[in-house]
Protein backbone atom coordinates (compact mmCIF):
# COMPACT_ATOMS: atom_id res chain seq x y z
CA UNK A 1 0.00 0.00 0.00
CA UNK A 2 2.63 2.12 0.59
CA UNK A 3 3.99 1.98 -3.44
CA UNK A 4 0.45 2.94 -4.27
CA UNK A 5 0.32 6.39 -2.02
CA UNK A 6 3.25 7.47 -3.67
CA UNK A 7 3.30 6.46 -7.59
CA UNK A 8 -0.28 6.53 -9.00
CA UNK A 9 -0.88 3.71 -11.45
CA UNK A 10 0.17 3.65 -14.59
CA UNK A 11 -3.38 1.60 -16.12
CA UNK A 12 -6.33 1.35 -14.46
CA UNK A 13 -9.33 -0.67 -15.02
CA UNK A 14 -12.13 0.93 -13.96
CA UNK A 15 -15.14 -1.55 -13.85
CA UNK A 16 -14.93 -3.09 -17.29
CA UNK A 17 -18.01 -4.66 -18.58
CA UNK A 18 -18.22 -6.22 -22.05
CA UNK A 19 -20.83 -8.86 -23.49
CA UNK A 20 -21.22 -10.27 -26.30
CA UNK A 21 -24.52 -11.07 -27.24
CA UNK A 22 -25.14 -13.15 -24.61
CA UNK A 23 -22.27 -13.91 -23.62
CA UNK A 24 -21.31 -11.94 -20.78
CA UNK A 25 -16.74 -11.71 -21.49
CA UNK A 26 -15.81 -8.68 -18.75
CA UNK A 27 -18.03 -8.57 -15.71
CA UNK A 28 -17.58 -5.55 -14.34
CA UNK A 29 -13.83 -6.05 -13.98
CA UNK A 30 -11.59 -3.85 -12.24
CA UNK A 31 -7.73 -3.55 -12.26
CA UNK A 32 -4.09 -1.95 -12.17
CA UNK A 33 -0.73 -1.79 -13.05
CA UNK A 34 1.47 0.18 -11.01
CA UNK A 35 4.89 1.82 -11.85
CA UNK A 36 7.71 -0.54 -12.29
CA UNK A 37 5.55 -3.76 -11.64
CA UNK A 38 4.93 -6.88 -13.71
CA UNK A 39 1.00 -7.51 -13.33
CA UNK A 40 0.24 -11.23 -14.32
CA UNK A 41 -3.06 -12.01 -15.44
CA UNK A 42 -4.20 -15.87 -15.72
CA UNK A 43 -6.99 -17.76 -16.00
CA UNK A 44 -8.18 -20.61 -18.14
CA UNK A 45 -9.46 -20.80 -21.48
CA UNK A 46 -12.14 -18.56 -22.30
CA UNK A 47 -12.01 -16.83 -19.31
CA UNK A 48 -11.95 -13.29 -21.08
CA UNK A 49 -8.44 -12.46 -20.95
CA UNK A 50 -8.10 -12.02 -24.82
CA UNK A 51 -11.25 -9.62 -24.73
CA UNK A 52 -9.33 -7.90 -21.40
CA UNK A 53 -6.31 -7.20 -23.93
CA UNK A 54 -8.30 -6.01 -26.49
CA UNK A 55 -10.23 -3.41 -24.56
CA UNK A 56 -7.07 -2.18 -23.16
CA UNK A 57 -5.02 -1.59 -26.58
CA UNK A 58 -8.64 -0.61 -28.19
CA UNK A 59 -9.28 -3.20 -30.75
CA UNK A 60 -12.69 -3.56 -28.57
CA UNK A 61 -14.59 -0.82 -26.97
CA UNK A 62 -16.28 -1.96 -24.00
CA UNK A 63 -19.72 -1.51 -22.68
CA UNK A 64 -18.99 -0.03 -19.79
CA UNK A 65 -16.35 1.16 -17.41
CA UNK A 66 -12.90 3.32 -18.14
CA UNK A 67 -9.47 2.90 -19.14
CA UNK A 68 -7.39 5.13 -17.56
CA UNK A 69 -3.54 4.99 -18.77
CA UNK A 70 -1.04 7.28 -17.08
CA UNK A 71 -3.71 9.42 -15.48
CA UNK A 72 -6.16 10.11 -18.80
CA UNK A 73 -9.14 8.50 -20.06
CA UNK A 74 -8.13 6.74 -22.91
CA UNK A 75 -11.39 5.24 -23.07
CA UNK A 76 -12.21 6.83 -26.11
CA UNK A 77 -9.17 6.76 -28.32
CA UNK A 78 -8.07 4.52 -31.27
CA UNK A 79 -4.90 1.94 -31.27
CA UNK A 80 -3.18 3.85 -33.11
CA UNK A 81 -3.44 7.08 -30.62
CA UNK A 82 -2.94 4.88 -27.61
CA UNK A 83 0.26 3.72 -28.86
CA UNK A 84 1.35 7.22 -29.45
CA UNK A 85 0.21 7.66 -25.87
CA UNK A 86 3.15 4.83 -24.60
CA UNK A 87 0.70 2.22 -25.22
CA UNK A 88 2.80 -0.98 -26.62
CA UNK A 89 1.96 -4.59 -27.02
CA UNK A 90 2.82 -7.80 -28.06
CA UNK A 91 0.51 -10.27 -30.02
CA UNK A 92 -0.48 -13.89 -28.91
CA UNK A 93 -0.26 -14.42 -32.75
CA UNK A 94 2.81 -12.58 -34.25
CA UNK A 95 2.04 -9.96 -36.54
CA UNK A 96 4.79 -8.56 -38.28
CA UNK A 97 5.77 -7.11 -41.98
CA UNK A 98 6.60 -10.44 -43.27
CA UNK A 99 8.58 -9.01 -46.61
CA UNK A 100 10.20 -7.01 -44.59
CA UNK A 101 13.65 -7.71 -42.91
CA UNK A 102 13.74 -8.08 -38.82
CA UNK A 103 15.98 -4.29 -38.97
CA UNK A 104 13.09 -3.04 -41.17
CA UNK A 105 10.18 -4.13 -38.59
CA UNK A 106 11.72 -1.96 -36.19
CA UNK A 107 12.88 0.93 -38.26
CA UNK A 108 9.53 1.36 -39.02
CA UNK A 109 8.47 1.55 -35.71
CA UNK A 110 11.61 3.79 -34.96
CA UNK A 111 10.09 6.01 -37.58
CA UNK A 112 6.49 5.68 -36.38
CA UNK A 113 7.58 7.13 -33.14
CA UNK A 114 9.79 10.06 -34.90
CA UNK A 115 6.68 12.15 -36.08
CA UNK A 116 4.35 11.94 -39.18
CA UNK A 117 6.03 10.06 -41.99
CA UNK A 118 4.72 12.32 -44.98
CA UNK A 119 8.39 12.83 -46.01
CA UNK A 120 8.19 12.13 -49.66
CA UNK A 121 11.57 12.43 -51.14
CA UNK A 122 14.73 10.92 -48.65
CA UNK A 123 15.38 7.43 -49.09
CA UNK A 124 14.03 6.09 -46.22
CA UNK A 125 16.75 3.54 -45.74
CA UNK A 126 19.70 5.20 -45.62
CA UNK A 127 18.03 6.87 -43.08
CA UNK A 128 20.30 7.01 -39.64
CA UNK A 129 17.95 7.88 -37.48
CA UNK A 130 15.94 5.05 -38.08
CA UNK A 131 18.51 2.57 -38.00
CA UNK A 132 20.29 3.34 -35.07
CA UNK A 133 17.23 3.36 -32.50
CA UNK A 134 16.25 -0.38 -34.21
CA UNK A 135 19.67 -1.54 -33.88
CA UNK A 136 19.72 -0.55 -30.38
CA UNK A 137 16.06 -2.21 -29.92
CA UNK A 138 17.39 -5.55 -31.21
CA UNK A 139 20.07 -5.40 -29.11
CA UNK A 140 18.67 -5.47 -25.96
CA UNK A 141 15.88 -8.45 -27.21
CA UNK A 142 19.10 -10.81 -27.98
CA UNK A 143 18.32 -11.38 -31.49
CA UNK A 144 21.60 -12.52 -33.37
CA UNK A 145 23.06 -9.65 -35.48
CA UNK A 146 23.11 -12.13 -38.17
CA UNK A 147 19.59 -12.60 -38.24
CA UNK A 148 18.77 -8.62 -38.87
CA UNK A 149 18.97 -8.69 -42.06
CA UNK A 150 16.51 -11.50 -42.68
CA UNK A 151 13.25 -11.22 -43.79
CA UNK A 152 10.94 -11.60 -40.65
CA UNK A 153 8.91 -14.59 -42.50
CA UNK A 154 12.21 -16.78 -42.61
CA UNK A 155 12.88 -16.28 -39.10
CA UNK A 156 11.82 -19.03 -36.53
CA UNK A 157 9.06 -18.73 -34.29
CA UNK A 158 10.67 -17.76 -30.74
CA UNK A 159 12.56 -14.95 -33.39
CA UNK A 160 9.88 -14.09 -34.42
CA UNK A 161 8.20 -13.43 -30.65
CA UNK A 162 11.90 -11.88 -29.86
CA UNK A 163 11.61 -9.66 -32.88
CA UNK A 164 7.87 -8.43 -31.77
CA UNK A 165 9.10 -7.85 -28.39
CA UNK A 166 12.19 -5.36 -29.79
CA UNK A 167 9.27 -3.47 -32.35
CA UNK A 168 7.07 -3.15 -28.85
CA UNK A 169 10.37 -1.58 -27.31
CA UNK A 170 10.99 0.84 -30.18
CA UNK A 171 8.55 3.21 -29.14
CA UNK A 172 10.09 3.51 -25.34
CA UNK A 173 6.79 2.51 -23.86
CA UNK A 174 5.70 3.30 -20.51
CA UNK A 175 3.18 -0.24 -20.26
CA UNK A 176 4.24 -2.80 -22.60
CA UNK A 177 1.16 -5.17 -22.91
CA UNK A 178 2.07 -9.07 -23.60
CA UNK A 179 -0.16 -11.06 -24.71
CA UNK A 180 1.42 -14.47 -24.25
CA UNK A 181 4.67 -14.33 -25.18
CA UNK A 182 5.67 -17.91 -24.50
CA UNK A 183 2.44 -19.11 -26.71
CA UNK A 184 4.14 -21.90 -29.14
CA UNK A 185 8.04 -21.48 -27.77
CA UNK A 186 9.99 -24.57 -26.79
CA UNK A 187 11.20 -24.60 -23.30
CA UNK A 188 14.62 -23.18 -23.79
CA UNK A 189 12.82 -20.47 -26.16
CA UNK A 190 10.99 -19.50 -22.95
CA UNK A 191 13.39 -19.48 -20.76
CA UNK A 192 15.23 -16.82 -22.58
CA UNK A 193 12.20 -14.71 -23.66
CA UNK A 194 11.57 -15.01 -19.47
CA UNK A 195 15.42 -13.64 -18.55
CA UNK A 196 14.60 -10.79 -21.55
CA UNK A 197 11.12 -9.78 -19.96
CA UNK A 198 12.97 -9.97 -16.30
CA UNK A 199 15.87 -8.01 -17.25
CA UNK A 200 13.24 -4.96 -17.94
CA UNK A 201 11.73 -5.53 -14.58
CA UNK A 202 11.36 -2.54 -12.90
CA UNK A 203 12.00 -0.19 -15.63
CA UNK A 204 8.89 -0.76 -17.90
CA UNK A 205 5.41 -1.91 -16.14
CA UNK A 206 4.08 -5.10 -17.98
CA UNK A 207 0.73 -6.88 -18.45
CA UNK A 208 1.56 -10.00 -18.78
CA UNK A 209 -1.11 -12.38 -20.12
CA UNK A 210 0.36 -16.06 -20.23
CA UNK A 211 -0.35 -19.24 -19.58
CA UNK A 212 3.40 -20.41 -18.91
CA UNK A 213 3.03 -20.99 -14.75
CA UNK A 214 7.11 -21.45 -14.50
CA UNK A 215 7.33 -17.90 -15.96
CA UNK A 216 4.24 -16.37 -14.62
CA UNK A 217 5.68 -17.35 -10.83
CA UNK A 218 9.14 -16.07 -12.08
CA UNK A 219 8.19 -12.80 -13.48
CA UNK A 220 5.40 -11.51 -11.91
CA UNK A 221 5.04 -8.85 -8.62
CA UNK A 222 1.52 -9.54 -8.93
CA UNK A 223 -1.25 -11.83 -10.08
CA UNK A 224 -5.10 -11.47 -10.86
CA UNK A 225 -7.06 -14.97 -11.81
CA UNK A 226 -9.69 -14.32 -13.82
CA UNK A 227 -12.81 -16.35 -14.79
CA UNK A 228 -15.45 -16.00 -16.98
CA UNK A 229 -14.70 -12.35 -17.27
CA UNK A 230 -14.53 -11.62 -13.06
CA UNK A 231 -11.29 -11.05 -11.19
CA UNK A 232 -11.29 -13.86 -8.58
CA UNK A 233 -8.19 -13.05 -6.76
CA UNK A 234 -5.28 -10.59 -6.82
CA UNK A 235 -2.32 -10.36 -5.08
CA UNK A 236 1.07 -11.84 -4.51
CA UNK A 237 2.14 -15.03 -6.53
CA UNK A 238 2.16 -16.81 -3.41
CA UNK A 239 -0.86 -15.92 -1.90
CA UNK A 240 -2.69 -16.30 -5.26
CA UNK A 241 -1.08 -19.73 -5.50
CA UNK A 242 -2.72 -21.24 -2.63
CA UNK A 243 -5.95 -19.32 -2.80
CA UNK A 244 -8.51 -22.57 -2.54
CA UNK A 245 -10.70 -20.25 -5.27
CA UNK A 246 -8.20 -19.77 -7.42
CA UNK A 247 -6.64 -23.94 -7.02
CA UNK A 248 -10.29 -24.43 -7.89
CA UNK A 249 -11.08 -22.64 -10.91
CA UNK A 250 -7.67 -23.09 -12.32
CA UNK A 251 -4.64 -24.31 -10.96
CA UNK A 252 -6.31 -27.84 -10.33
CA UNK A 253 -7.31 -28.35 -13.60
CA UNK A 254 -4.00 -27.15 -14.80
CA UNK A 255 -1.70 -29.62 -13.16
CA UNK A 256 -4.18 -32.45 -13.80
CA UNK B 1 23.95 -2.55 -60.35
CA UNK B 2 23.28 -3.67 -64.03
CA UNK B 3 20.55 -1.59 -63.72
CA UNK B 4 22.80 1.08 -63.67
CA UNK B 5 23.77 0.38 -67.58
CA UNK B 6 20.23 -1.31 -68.49
CA UNK B 7 17.86 2.15 -67.56
CA UNK B 8 19.40 4.47 -69.98
CA UNK B 9 19.65 1.26 -72.47
CA UNK B 10 16.42 1.18 -72.34
CA UNK B 11 15.29 4.79 -72.25
CA UNK B 12 17.76 5.17 -75.36
CA UNK B 13 16.02 2.61 -77.19
CA UNK B 14 12.55 3.65 -76.27
CA UNK B 15 13.40 7.29 -77.59
CA UNK B 16 14.71 6.16 -81.11
CA UNK B 17 12.02 4.07 -81.59
CA UNK B 18 10.29 6.53 -84.01
CA UNK B 19 13.02 6.91 -86.58
CA UNK B 20 13.34 3.08 -86.12
CA UNK B 21 9.46 2.83 -86.90
CA UNK B 22 9.90 5.61 -89.53
CA UNK B 23 13.45 3.21 -91.12
CA UNK B 24 10.99 -0.39 -91.20
CA UNK B 25 8.46 1.38 -92.76
CA UNK B 26 6.25 0.52 -90.44
CA UNK B 27 5.26 4.44 -88.23
CA UNK B 28 2.09 3.09 -86.95
CA UNK B 29 3.99 1.39 -84.14
CA UNK B 30 5.22 4.69 -83.11
CA UNK B 31 1.42 5.56 -82.37
CA UNK B 32 1.04 1.77 -80.55
CA UNK B 33 3.99 3.14 -78.59
CA UNK B 34 2.50 6.13 -77.72
CA UNK B 35 -0.48 4.10 -76.38
CA UNK B 36 1.60 2.19 -74.33
CA UNK B 37 3.25 4.94 -72.71
CA UNK B 38 0.23 6.37 -71.63
CA UNK B 39 -1.01 3.33 -70.54
CA UNK B 40 1.73 2.63 -68.53
CA UNK B 41 1.63 6.25 -66.78
CA UNK B 42 -2.00 4.86 -65.49
CA UNK B 43 -0.71 1.60 -64.79
CA UNK B 44 2.05 2.96 -63.06
CA UNK B 45 -0.31 5.69 -60.95
CA UNK B 46 -2.69 2.58 -60.16
CA UNK B 47 0.24 0.23 -58.83
CA UNK B 48 1.05 2.97 -56.54
CA UNK B 49 -2.78 2.12 -54.53
CA UNK B 50 -2.21 -1.66 -55.80
CA UNK B 51 0.44 -2.58 -55.90
CA UNK B 52 2.49 -1.24 -52.32
CA UNK B 53 -0.42 -0.05 -50.40
CA UNK B 54 -2.51 -3.19 -51.63
CA UNK B 55 -5.84 -1.62 -51.79
CA UNK B 56 -7.71 -3.02 -54.62
CA UNK B 57 -9.38 -0.05 -56.37
CA UNK B 58 -11.72 -0.84 -59.40
CA UNK B 59 -12.67 2.57 -60.42
CA UNK B 60 -9.51 4.38 -61.29
CA UNK B 61 -10.48 4.61 -65.04
CA UNK B 62 -12.78 7.91 -63.96
CA UNK B 63 -9.85 9.72 -63.31
CA UNK B 64 -7.88 8.54 -66.41
CA UNK B 65 -11.53 9.99 -67.81
CA UNK B 66 -11.39 12.95 -65.88
CA UNK B 67 -8.34 13.90 -66.87
CA UNK B 68 -8.98 13.34 -70.71
CA UNK B 69 -12.30 15.50 -70.27
CA UNK B 70 -11.13 18.10 -68.14
CA UNK B 71 -8.87 18.72 -71.47
CA UNK B 72 -11.73 18.01 -73.98
CA UNK B 73 -13.80 20.61 -72.04
CA UNK B 74 -11.31 23.25 -71.94
CA UNK B 75 -10.82 22.81 -75.61
CA UNK B 76 -14.70 22.94 -76.21
CA UNK B 77 -14.82 26.69 -74.36
CA UNK B 78 -11.59 27.65 -76.05
CA UNK B 79 -13.10 26.95 -79.74
CA UNK B 80 -16.79 28.81 -77.98
CA UNK B 81 -15.16 31.53 -76.95
CA UNK B 82 -17.35 31.29 -73.80
CA UNK B 83 -16.07 30.57 -70.08
CA UNK B 84 -16.58 27.40 -68.79
CA UNK B 85 -19.58 27.68 -65.73
CA UNK B 86 -19.04 31.61 -66.57
CA UNK B 87 -15.67 31.70 -64.91
CA UNK B 88 -13.40 29.76 -66.10
CA UNK B 89 -11.79 30.69 -69.73
CA UNK B 90 -11.06 27.35 -72.38
CA UNK B 91 -8.04 26.84 -72.76
CA UNK B 92 -5.95 24.82 -75.61
CA UNK B 93 -2.71 25.29 -73.91
CA UNK B 94 -1.15 22.05 -72.74
CA UNK B 95 0.86 24.29 -69.88
CA UNK B 96 -2.86 25.49 -68.54
CA UNK B 97 -4.74 21.90 -69.38
CA UNK B 98 -2.45 19.55 -68.61
CA UNK B 99 -2.00 20.88 -64.67
CA UNK B 100 -5.83 21.71 -64.97
CA UNK B 101 -6.32 17.73 -65.37
CA UNK B 102 -3.77 16.65 -62.16
CA UNK B 103 -6.12 19.14 -60.10
CA UNK B 104 -9.17 17.85 -61.04
CA UNK B 105 -7.98 14.14 -61.31
CA UNK B 106 -6.78 14.92 -57.75
CA UNK B 107 -9.50 16.43 -56.09
CA UNK B 108 -11.82 13.67 -57.76
CA UNK B 109 -9.46 11.27 -55.93
CA UNK B 110 -9.66 13.33 -52.73
CA UNK B 111 -13.30 13.73 -52.79
CA UNK B 112 -13.84 9.92 -53.88
CA UNK B 113 -11.42 7.99 -51.59
CA UNK B 114 -11.88 10.07 -48.62
CA UNK B 115 -15.30 8.03 -48.52
CA UNK B 116 -14.05 4.95 -49.91
CA UNK B 117 -11.20 4.34 -47.55
CA UNK B 118 -13.77 3.87 -44.71
CA UNK B 119 -14.18 0.97 -45.82
CA UNK B 120 -11.96 -2.36 -46.57
CA UNK B 121 -11.66 -5.48 -48.42
CA UNK B 122 -15.02 -6.28 -50.76
CA UNK B 123 -16.56 -3.35 -50.18
CA UNK B 124 -13.83 -1.23 -50.76
CA UNK B 125 -13.63 -2.80 -54.12
CA UNK B 126 -17.30 -2.10 -54.82
CA UNK B 127 -17.36 1.61 -53.79
CA UNK B 128 -14.96 2.64 -55.80
CA UNK B 129 -16.51 0.67 -58.64
CA UNK B 130 -19.44 2.07 -57.99
CA UNK B 131 -18.31 5.73 -57.49
CA UNK B 132 -16.10 5.38 -61.12
CA UNK B 133 -19.97 4.37 -62.71
CA UNK B 134 -21.26 7.35 -60.97
CA UNK B 135 -18.87 9.65 -62.93
CA UNK B 136 -18.89 7.37 -65.96
CA UNK B 137 -22.48 8.02 -66.69
CA UNK B 138 -22.75 11.53 -65.47
CA UNK B 139 -20.56 12.27 -68.56
CA UNK B 140 -22.96 9.79 -70.73
CA UNK B 141 -25.47 12.31 -69.66
CA UNK B 142 -23.52 15.80 -70.32
CA UNK B 143 -25.34 16.23 -73.77
CA UNK B 144 -23.68 19.52 -73.82
CA UNK B 145 -20.42 17.92 -74.19
CA UNK B 146 -21.46 15.35 -76.39
CA UNK B 147 -22.61 12.70 -73.88
CA UNK B 148 -22.36 9.31 -75.13
CA UNK B 149 -20.16 10.32 -78.38
CA UNK B 150 -17.91 12.09 -76.56
CA UNK B 151 -15.85 15.28 -77.91
CA UNK B 152 -13.63 15.85 -80.49
CA UNK B 153 -10.87 17.98 -80.31
CA UNK B 154 -10.20 19.21 -83.09
CA UNK B 155 -6.73 20.48 -82.76
CA UNK B 156 -4.10 19.26 -80.28
CA UNK B 157 -3.41 21.51 -77.18
CA UNK B 158 -0.15 24.28 -77.96
CA UNK B 159 2.96 22.99 -75.80
CA UNK B 160 6.26 24.81 -76.11
CA UNK B 161 5.81 25.37 -79.92
CA UNK B 162 5.83 21.76 -80.39
CA UNK B 163 3.02 20.44 -82.55
CA UNK B 164 1.76 17.19 -80.81
CA UNK B 165 -0.38 16.33 -83.90
CA UNK B 166 3.03 14.75 -84.62
CA UNK B 167 3.42 11.39 -83.91
CA UNK B 168 6.87 11.29 -83.12
CA UNK B 169 6.68 14.13 -80.69
CA UNK B 170 3.53 13.11 -79.13
CA UNK B 171 5.00 9.94 -78.65
CA UNK B 172 8.20 11.71 -76.74
CA UNK B 173 5.79 13.64 -74.61
CA UNK B 174 4.60 10.59 -73.51
CA UNK B 175 7.35 8.96 -72.82
CA UNK B 176 8.87 12.16 -71.13
CA UNK B 177 5.81 12.37 -68.55
CA UNK B 178 6.34 8.67 -68.28
CA UNK B 179 10.12 8.56 -67.47
CA UNK B 180 9.60 11.46 -64.96
CA UNK B 181 6.40 10.10 -62.92
CA UNK B 182 8.11 6.98 -62.80
CA UNK B 183 11.21 8.47 -60.88
CA UNK B 184 8.73 10.73 -58.46
CA UNK B 185 7.15 7.00 -57.92
CA UNK B 186 10.68 5.79 -57.45
CA UNK B 187 11.37 8.30 -54.95
CA UNK B 188 8.39 7.94 -53.01
CA UNK B 189 7.98 4.29 -52.44
CA UNK B 190 11.56 4.74 -50.78
CA UNK B 191 10.47 7.61 -48.78
CA UNK B 192 9.24 6.70 -45.01
CA UNK B 193 5.46 7.36 -46.75
CA UNK B 194 6.42 4.75 -48.96
CA UNK B 195 7.98 2.44 -46.23
CA UNK B 196 3.98 3.01 -44.17
CA UNK B 197 2.76 2.35 -47.52
CA UNK B 198 4.26 -1.01 -48.12
CA UNK B 199 3.41 -1.35 -44.30
CA UNK B 200 -0.36 -0.86 -44.83
CA UNK B 201 -0.24 -3.36 -47.54
CA UNK B 202 1.43 -6.00 -45.41
CA UNK B 203 0.17 -5.87 -41.97
CA UNK B 204 -2.77 -2.90 -41.02
CA UNK B 205 -2.92 -4.13 -37.19
CA UNK B 206 0.53 -3.65 -37.31
CA UNK B 207 0.63 -0.57 -38.76
CA UNK B 208 -1.89 0.73 -35.82
CA UNK B 209 0.30 -1.13 -32.96
CA UNK B 210 3.12 0.59 -33.78
CA UNK B 211 1.31 4.04 -33.24
CA UNK B 212 0.53 4.77 -37.25
CA UNK B 213 -2.63 5.97 -37.96
CA UNK B 214 -3.08 4.46 -41.85
CA UNK B 215 -6.03 6.22 -43.30
CA UNK B 216 -4.44 9.75 -43.75
CA UNK B 217 -1.61 7.52 -45.72
CA UNK B 218 -3.94 5.14 -47.93
CA UNK B 219 -5.64 8.79 -48.49
CA UNK B 220 -2.52 10.74 -49.83
CA UNK B 221 -1.74 7.22 -52.18
CA UNK B 222 -4.89 7.15 -53.57
CA UNK B 223 -4.88 10.90 -54.16
CA UNK B 224 -1.18 10.75 -55.97
CA UNK B 225 -2.51 7.91 -57.83
CA UNK B 226 -5.66 9.50 -59.18
CA UNK B 227 -3.37 12.23 -60.53
CA UNK B 228 -1.10 9.77 -62.12
CA UNK B 229 -3.62 8.53 -63.68
CA UNK B 230 -5.66 12.47 -64.89
CA UNK B 231 -2.30 13.23 -66.12
CA UNK B 232 -2.39 9.71 -68.34
CA UNK B 233 -5.76 10.83 -69.45
CA UNK B 234 -4.98 14.19 -70.46
CA UNK B 235 -1.87 12.92 -72.67
CA UNK B 236 -4.54 10.46 -74.05
CA UNK B 237 -6.78 13.55 -75.10
CA UNK B 238 -4.46 15.06 -77.25
CA UNK B 239 -2.94 11.25 -78.35
CA UNK B 240 -6.52 10.77 -79.55
CA UNK B 241 -7.95 13.85 -80.20
CA UNK B 242 -10.96 12.94 -78.52
CA UNK B 243 -12.54 11.95 -75.35
CA UNK B 244 -15.48 9.51 -74.27
CA UNK B 245 -17.31 8.21 -71.75
CA UNK B 246 -15.56 4.66 -72.86
CA UNK B 247 -12.12 6.32 -71.03
CA UNK B 248 -13.84 5.60 -67.64
CA UNK B 249 -16.26 2.69 -68.22
CA UNK B 250 -15.29 0.21 -65.68
CA UNK B 251 -14.06 -2.61 -68.48
CA UNK B 252 -11.27 0.42 -68.29
CA UNK B 253 -10.23 0.32 -64.75
CA UNK B 254 -10.06 -3.77 -65.54
CA UNK B 255 -7.56 -3.26 -67.98
CA UNK B 256 -5.78 -1.56 -65.83
CA UNK B 257 -5.87 -3.84 -63.29
CA UNK B 258 -4.46 -6.43 -65.81
CA UNK B 259 -1.47 -4.26 -66.77
CA UNK B 260 -0.45 -4.22 -63.11
CA UNK B 261 -0.72 -7.37 -62.13
CA UNK B 262 0.59 -8.94 -65.50
CA UNK B 263 3.20 -6.77 -65.03
CA UNK B 264 4.23 -7.22 -61.78
CA UNK B 265 2.49 -5.80 -58.51
CA UNK B 266 4.36 -3.26 -56.41
CA UNK B 267 7.15 -3.28 -58.91
CA UNK B 268 8.23 0.09 -60.76
CA UNK B 269 8.60 -1.30 -63.96
CA UNK B 270 5.85 -3.65 -63.69
CA UNK B 271 3.36 -1.40 -65.00
CA UNK B 272 5.13 -0.60 -67.73
CA UNK B 273 5.91 -4.17 -69.38
CA UNK B 274 1.74 -5.00 -68.27
CA UNK B 275 1.11 -2.22 -70.82
CA UNK B 276 3.02 -2.88 -73.11
CA UNK B 277 1.80 -6.64 -72.81
CA UNK B 278 -1.43 -6.03 -72.94
CA UNK B 279 -1.56 -3.52 -75.26
CA UNK B 280 0.97 -5.13 -77.37
CA UNK B 281 -0.79 -8.17 -77.45
CA UNK B 282 -4.14 -6.79 -78.84
CA UNK B 283 -2.87 -5.06 -81.11
CA UNK B 284 -1.29 -8.08 -82.73
CA UNK B 285 -3.81 -10.71 -82.31
CA UNK B 286 -6.76 -8.27 -83.16
CA UNK B 287 -4.62 -7.71 -86.37
CA UNK B 288 -4.95 -11.73 -86.88
CA UNK B 289 -8.88 -12.49 -86.29
CA UNK B 290 -11.87 -10.34 -84.91
CA UNK B 291 -12.02 -12.89 -81.93
CA UNK B 292 -8.84 -11.79 -80.54
CA UNK B 293 -9.89 -11.90 -76.88
CA UNK B 294 -10.62 -15.68 -77.22
CA UNK B 295 -6.89 -15.77 -77.96
CA UNK B 296 -5.84 -12.88 -75.51
CA UNK B 297 -7.64 -14.47 -72.34
CA UNK B 298 -5.84 -18.14 -72.38
CA UNK B 299 -2.35 -16.00 -72.59
CA UNK B 300 -3.15 -13.59 -69.68
CA UNK B 301 -4.33 -16.71 -67.45
CA UNK B 302 -1.25 -18.80 -68.20
CA UNK B 303 0.86 -15.67 -67.64
CA UNK B 304 -0.39 -15.37 -64.05
CA UNK B 305 -0.30 -18.66 -63.72
CA UNK B 306 3.70 -19.41 -64.33
CA UNK B 307 4.23 -15.56 -63.30
CA UNK B 308 2.73 -15.41 -59.93
CA UNK B 309 4.32 -12.05 -59.37
CA UNK B 310 3.99 -10.87 -62.80
CA UNK B 311 5.98 -10.53 -65.61
CA UNK B 312 8.84 -8.55 -63.69
CA UNK B 313 9.65 -11.68 -61.34
CA UNK B 314 10.72 -13.39 -64.90
CA UNK B 315 12.68 -11.15 -65.26
CA UNK B 316 14.26 -10.45 -61.86
CA UNK B 317 13.67 -13.97 -60.33
CA UNK B 318 13.92 -12.70 -57.13
CA UNK B 319 11.62 -10.39 -56.80
CA UNK B 320 9.74 -9.38 -53.47
CA UNK B 321 12.42 -10.33 -51.67
CA UNK B 322 15.08 -8.05 -53.13
CA UNK B 323 12.59 -5.50 -51.55
CA UNK B 324 13.42 -6.74 -48.01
Amino acid sequence: MAVRAVAEPVLVLERLCKRFGGVIATDDLSLEVRPGEIHALIGPNGAGKTTVIGQICGEIRPDAGRVLFAGADITALSVAQRVRCGLSRTFQIVQLLDDDTALENVAIAVQAAQGHSFRFWADARLDRRRIEAARASLLEVGLPQERWRVRASDLSHGERKQLELAIALARQPKLLLLDEPMAGLGAAESVRMTEVLRAFKGRIPMLLVEHDMDAVFRLADRVSVLVAGRCIASGLPEAVRTDPAVREAYLTEEEA
Amino acid sequence: MRDRLLLPLLLLIAASLPWVAEAFGTPATTGLATRIAIYAIAAASLNVILGFGGLVSFGHAAYFGLGGYTVGILWEHFRLGEPFLGIVPGSANLLVTFPCSLLVGGLAAAAIGALSLRTSGVQFIMITLAFAQMVYFLFVSLAVYGGDDGLMIRRTNAFLGLNLRDAATMYWLSLGVLVVWLWLLGRIVRSRFGRVLEGVRQSERRMAAIGISTYPYKLAAFVISGVGCAAAGALWANHARFVSPDMMHWTKSGELMIMVILGGMGTLLGPVLGSAALVGLEYMLSGLTEHWQFILGPILIMIVLFARNGLMSLLAPRGRASRG
